[in-house]
């Protein structure tokens, strides 16, 4: 099947099997390995990429699925030139929000929408959407922490 | 010569962090090959059986498929796995190796032991070819039972032992008998204790790539200890070692299980792309992790505590049986952990521990954060909270009155560790520590005004404080090699591999202070066996203790040729240098000087003569290895609520005090400290592998297997204390497993004493919401 996809705003069309996972079609033949694989059944949450903005878990759809669709990745986050990050990705960096680093793209691809669609999250909001994703090595604690860093970051009016 | 600059000590973001988080970072699955083949294994449904015949002709005619083995295709190459760890040489111990084995042959042990490899052009139809294997085996009655594994009749995990016992070793300080004789007060009881997954989120990983040119294999692999690896497979294929490069690029996550375990799939990936001559993958999923990674498993302890009127601990008797699941490669660590970590901060003059180990039918049990640490603690910590209760002591001083003094270090405790040397605590301050927790948590308070409110108003509040030590940064050695390069940037190689505890900050950090240059000039490699070829490996909490001395070892050798070069060249006495901001200067003078870039210009000279008895370059490589490990220690206390109909438990605070020496980066320490605790609430109250009577694991996944979640942990509040190590010249000690070692019993304290006045006496973890409801139901 041909499938035709957005990934990052490039356009690609490729001949898929209906079979193959998109998390394996971005990874393996996008070459775009920032987006991880941790349980292949929908809980870890390592895998979630964005289709038209929104989170989902990219080893529970069908390449095919994303026929037409459009795809970011934690690749598509930051601008591409430079050592810049996204303000979430700075926020990590300053909180100590990762250390082995094998879910965090998967995490932020959870918050970014969550984030565009609740600026100023308390901490049970932001616990509550942190819920789908497993972290094995932070106890959450300083992805909470990163999360209110990025918002009061985004709030700072000389920003 | 002055040290200007402090960079140990500083919170300072990590190196590593852009890297992973823009998506860039390598791990093992990340990497494509051209020509690259992909590998499924065949694994046992059955925990126990005989294998009579593998049949994988249908499989190797599938196309796709490009060879199809089974333990009758490895010829030579078919052979059980090294003792990874020789046990200590204790008095009278029994020690039964039997190691895991690259596909089964005669004989399935546990569930998921691999039986054939499907080697095909995509992972998709290597899985498809799995069901064209047919498998003939007759099941056996399964081992799954510890207590029942010993009994006449049952049936054994290994034919050529006469029953399943893996091990049995007694080690005893003083005299048990005779303490007993003269105690107030003797407590008894049973404890169970059973751990989980290690779960880390990426499951492992192995690619292996032969070059026919160079004659060079390169692997990438999923592993904590790359350089064991590379040795151990150069052996196994009758390479060089040098001909052998093993790469651990980002790991997400190793806690234990990625250690060098020569797994079966470790062996068999690099032995397939040499005989192929293309590169072969091979991804585990999380189903495999479940059966074929190794974890801990439970224990059961008789114990008891002989103890004065008035709380004085006289001795503790422990005899307890540890499960190794179907092979036993790690040697006796797990329980030899558990049987020195008893001891705790505590003076206990006379000690009694007697251990079994048993084969079951069961994954392979090898450490996991803790390594078997958090029993031995589980088992003193609640033989004191009930001693507390029957002599009318209050739980916080009871421990108070047993701690060691600081003056009693160095303190040695008569038996043996895990590493072979005589376990003694390098150094320690223990009181001040109970002290900082019982104050920030508020204990008086909450015991004396606070809890006794709430129960009148009918909740159900409870309090823990519990106390332990670890010992870490263990030997052998580690070493390291710092490099200035012309640029000025400082490149740092060093050998173990990195899983997350932010090393390319730590020892960037070390080597930054001793040569006055910035932390994120230090450019760190670790993990890859090219670039540093000696040492073992990140096990042990022993990465920033072992591998962080012998960075602090190279440094410091640099940083005297700088000065030697720089006295040269400044036409300066050395005492009269300063080296900061990159540059050496004359002390008066910090426009003047040289950069360090320049002076290593000037280190390798084009032209001209290098001087007699100089090297070139400003390079040094240098080794650290302890005599014994450092011991950590610490106090954990929390609060918690029960809900008596629903029986869940919500942590309403978590205090840390903890002390594992020099801390050289607190934001490091903190995290992982945290992620610690929640693995350890994880063990104490959510996950729990369920067997049934047939050896089938019946919760192979996320979904049935819970972690916790970010709402099901608490923040956790650190206090550093740091009482150095006179064991390395950081004074650092290991924290990497410390916070999830005390969490169990810390949960089973706080639980029972919100129920407190029901006569629940909890002994045994984990709990969960439904075995504590059953608890909470039993009739007393």
């Amino acid at each position: 099947m041909t499938l035709g996809v957005t990934v990052n705003g490039a356009r690609y069309e490729r001949a898929v099997e209906p079979r193959l996972l998109l998390s394996d079609f971005l990874r393996h033949e996008l070459g775009l390995t920032g987006t991880h694989v941790g349980c292949e059944h929908g809980v870890c949450g390592a895998c979630t990429v964005l289709l038209d903005g929104e989170a989902v878990r990219s080893c529970l759809m069908f390449a095919i699925q994303a026929d037409e669709h459009e795809i970011t990745t934690v690749e598509g986050l930051a601008p591409s030139s430079g050592d810049t990050l996204h303000p979430l990705q700075a926020a990590f960096r300053e909180a100590h929000g990762l250390q082995c680093g094998f879910c965090t793209p998967g995490v932020l691809m959870t918050l970014v929408p969550f984030l565009r669609d609740h600026p100023d999250p308390d901490e049970r909001a932001i616990r509550e959407a942190l819920s789908g994703n497993l972290c094995r090595c932070t106890g959450y604690q300083n992805i909470v922490v990163a999360v209110r860093h990025a918002c009061d970051a985004h709030s700072t009016p000389d920003r | 010569m002055t040290h200007t600059q402090r960079q140990i000590g500083e919170s300072v973001r990590r190196n590593e962090d852009a890297r992973l988080l823009t998506g860039r970072a390598l791990f093992v699955d990340d990497v494509r090959l051209d020509g690259m083949l992909h590998v499924a294994f065949l694994r046992s449904q059955h925990a126990h059986a005989r294998l009579s015949s593998v049949d994988a002709s249908a499989a190797r005619t599938r196309p796709g498929v490009v060879a199809v083995y089974t333990a009758s295709d490895l010829g030579d190459y078919w052979r059980p796995g090294p003792l990874l760890v020789p046990p200590p040489p204790i008095a009278g111990l029994v020690f039964n190796t039997c190691t895991q084995v690259p596909l089964a042959k005669d004989k399935l042990r546990h569930v998921g032991e691999p039986i054939a490899m499907v080697v095909a052009e995509s992972r998709y139809v290597a899985e498809d070819a799995l069901d064209d294997i047919v498998v003939e085996a007759e099941p056996l009655p399964a081992v799954v039972d510890l207590e029942a594994a010993l009994a006449a009749g049952t049936p054994r995990v290994h034919d050529q032992l006469p029953s399943n016992l893996a091990a049995h070793a007694v080690q005893r300080k003083g005299d048990y008998a005779r303490a007993r004789a003269q105690a107030h007060t003797v407590i008894a009881r049973r404890f169970r204790y059973d751990r989980g997954v290690s779960a880390a989120i990426e499951n492992r990983a192995v690619v292996a790539q032969w070059d026919p040119h160079a004659e060079e294999l390169t692997v990438w692999d999923t592993t904590q200890a790359p350089i064991p690896i590379r040795n151990g497979l150069a052996q196994l294929l009758g390479l060089l070692e040098s001909q052998v490069r093993v790469v651990a690029p980002f790991v997400g996550g190793g806690f234990g299980p990625k250690i060098m375990m020569y797994y079966p799939e470790e062996v068999l990936i690099p032995w397939a792309a040499m005989r192929l001559g293309r590169p072969v993958k091979w991804t585990e999923d999380r189903q495999e992790n479940f059966f074929a990674t190794t974890q801990e498993r439970g224990q059961i302890h008789d114990a008891e505590l002989a103890v004065t009127k008035d709380g004085t601990i006289l001795g503790v008797r422990d005899v307890f049986l540890h499960d190794t699941g179907a092979y036993d490669p790690y040697g006796l660590t797990v329980p030899i952990n558990s049987q020195c970590t008893l001891l705790g901060p505590y003076d206990i003059p006379n000690y009694e521990s007697e251990f079994t180990a048993v084969f079951t039918n069961k994954t392979i049990v090898t450490p996991v954060r803790g390594a078997g640490r958090q029993h031995g603690v589980f088992v003193i910590e609640r033989l004191l909270d009930f001693a507390a209760k029957e002599l009318r002591i209050d739980r916080a001083e009871i421990r108070r009155r047993n701690l060691l003094r600081p003056e009693q270090f160095p303190f040695d405790n008569q038996i043996l560790f895990q590493d072979s040397a005589p376990l003694t605590y390098d150094s320690g301050d223990y009181e001040p520590a109970l002290d900082t927790a019982l104050e920030v948590i508020d204990y008086k308070r909450f015991v004396g005004e606070e809890q006794p409110r709430l129960r009148a108003a009918g909740r159900h509040v409870g309090i823990g404080v519990v106390c332990y030590v670890e010992g870490t940064g263990i030997g052998p050695y580690e070493g390291a090699r710092v490099t200035v390069e012309p640029s000025g940037r400082v490149r740092l190689a060093t050998g173990v591999g990195t899983q997350g505890q932010g090393h390319f900050t730590v020892f960037a950090q070390i080597v930054a202070e001793a040569l006055g240059v910035e932390v994120s000039d230090v450019h760190v490699i670790t993990g890859d066996t090219r670039e540093f070829h000696w040492g073992t490996g990140t096990f042990a909490s022993r990465g920033a203790v072992v591998a962080g001395s012998a960075c602090h070892a190279a440094a410091a050798r640099v940083r005297e040729k700088i000065l030697e070069l720089a006295s040269h060249e400044l036409e300066a006495a050395q005492a009269d240098l300063v080296l900061e901001g990159g540059r050496v200067h004359v002390r008066g003078d910090p426009t003047g000087g040289i950069a360090l870039g320049a002076l290593a210009l000037k280190a390798n000279p084009l032209r001209g003569a290098v001087r007699p008895g100089t090297e070139p370059g400003l390079e040094a490589t240098a080794y650290f290895g302890p005599d014994r490990g450092s011991t950590a220690s610490g106090v954990h206390a929390m609060l918690v609520e029960v809900d008596p109909e629903t029986a869940q438990v919500e942590i309403k605070r978590y205090v840390v005090v903890h002390d594992c020496g020099r801390v050289i980066n607190p934001m490091i320490v903190e995290g992982q400290i945290q992620g610690g605790v929640a693995h350890g609430i994880g063990n104490a109250f959510y996950e729990q592998l369920v067997y049934d009577d047939e050896g089938q694991l019946l919760n192979a996944s996320f979904m049935d297997y819970l972690l916790p979640t970010a709402t099901d942990v608490p923040n956790v509040e650190t206090i550093h204390r740091e009482t150095l190590s006179p064991l390395n010249p950081l004074g650092a000690k290991g924290v990497g497993e410390a916070g999830a070692i005390p969490t169990g019993a810390l949960f089973a304290q706080a639980v029972e004493d919100a129920l407190a006045g029901s006569g629940l006496e909890i002994l045994e973890i984990p709990l969960s919401p439904t075995r504590l409801f059953e608890l909470m139901e039993r009739p007393r």
